[in-house]
């Protein structure tokens, strides 16, 4: 049971936790920002222009698919649409993470959801696995992310060329590896098995067949879709 | 600086758009009692998610990032700390790379 207010006194050292489980992500954050932020700058899009989509938008996925579609004659609606269905896998990570942050108000939940990225999300479920979450954690875990990436997208588009090659240094390489280290954590035996062969498939298929990110939506709904079909009531999984 | 009001306008309905995902799932399900499969079905979405996340990372580009993504899955295993086995598997891939391609 997570009391209301265990979650709302700030607490330093729980803030100080999640900044420090976060921090690794800000700094390989950095050149990915720079790099976007080039790419809006070849665009057209203004320093000041590329900074407010950072601040206010605040996903590489979609922000990255809304450069590819920048100044095409794609109608609006699609458009809007289509950076929709880039974050569509958050409807599942919100949902999932709804259950930890129960004891937080609904509004300041609401609020704080704004800055629900992928690192922060994985950081909090694998926090969950061990500690009720707080809000001090989760505002320690999620912020920090914004600022470094409002502020590398602004040099990047500042700088409007691009930016050096982040795979010489294995940049491109820590999201996965963060992901890999916390997928360890889920680990639960055979079904966990399952849902991960499941996931994978789905996954790589998707990539190749389907568009933009629906291949993280496929793989993730394969995986729970094998999780629904092998549970079994009094299972402790 | 200039700032177009027809990107603002983009800017807001991108942001709207992004920000509503955010929150839905949160919303559909705060409050409920979440039992049986249901729960299995939401226990399932880290580990489903973030394997799809990186599977065409890890599956798809090359030996490299496979025997890399490898090595940070033993890392973890044994329990490094986090910034070790991000480390493990950013050294890893460049090395693998330098071998390999």
């Amino acid at each position: 049971m997570v009391c209301v207010g265990g979650g709302l006194n700030l607490n330093f050292s729980e803030f100080r936790r999640g900044f420090l489980d976060i921090f690794p992500m800000t700094l390989a954050y950095a050149p990915i920002a720079a790099l976007w932020g080039s790419v809006a700058a070849s665009k057209g899009l203004s320093p000041l222009e590329a900074v407010l989509m950072s601040a206010g938008v605040y996903s590489g996925a979609g922000q990255f698919v809304a450069m590819d579609l920048w100044a095409t004659s794609m109608p609006l609606a699609l458009f809007i649409f289509a950076i929709g269905t880039v974050a569509l896998r958050h409807v599942l990570m919100s949902a999932s993470v709804s259950r930890h942050i129960a004891g937080f108000p609904r509004w300041l939940a609401s609020i704080l959801l704004f800055w629900l990225t992928d690192e922060a999300w994985a950081m909090v479920e694998r926090r969950a696995l061990t500690h009720p979450i707080t809000v001090s954690y989760y505002v320690g875990v999620a912020l920090p992310l914004w600022p470094n990436w409002i502020l590398f997208t602004g040099i990047g588009a500042a700088l409007g060329q691009a930016i050096g090659d982040s795979s010489r240094i294995g940049l491109d390489f820590a999201f996965a590896a963060m992901f890999i280290a916390v997928l360890a954590g889920f680990w639960k035996g055979p079904k966990t098995a399952a849902v991960l062969i499941a996931s994978s498939i789905f996954a790589v298929l998707g990539k190749i067949y389907l568009p933009g990110a629906w291949y993280i939506l496929a793989g993730g709904i394969a995986g729970i879709v094998v999780a629904i079909i092998t549970y079994t009531k009094g299972s402790q999984e | 600086m200039s700032l177009d009001s027809h990107t603002l306008l983009l800017i807001l309905l991108m942001g709207l758009a992004t920000y509503s995902t955010r929150i839905v799932g949160y919303w559909l399900l705060r409050g409920r009692k979440v039992e049986g499969r249901m729960k299995a079905a939401l226990d399932a979405v880290p580990p489903a998610i973030l394997m799809a996340v990186i599977a065409p990372t890890v599956f798809l580009q090359g030996y490299a990032e496979m025997m890399a993504g490898a090595l940070t899955l033993a890392a973890a295993l044994l329990r490094l700390p986090l910034l070790v086995t991000i480390a493990v598997g950013m050294a890893s891939v460049v090395v693998f790379r330098l071998v390999l391609n």
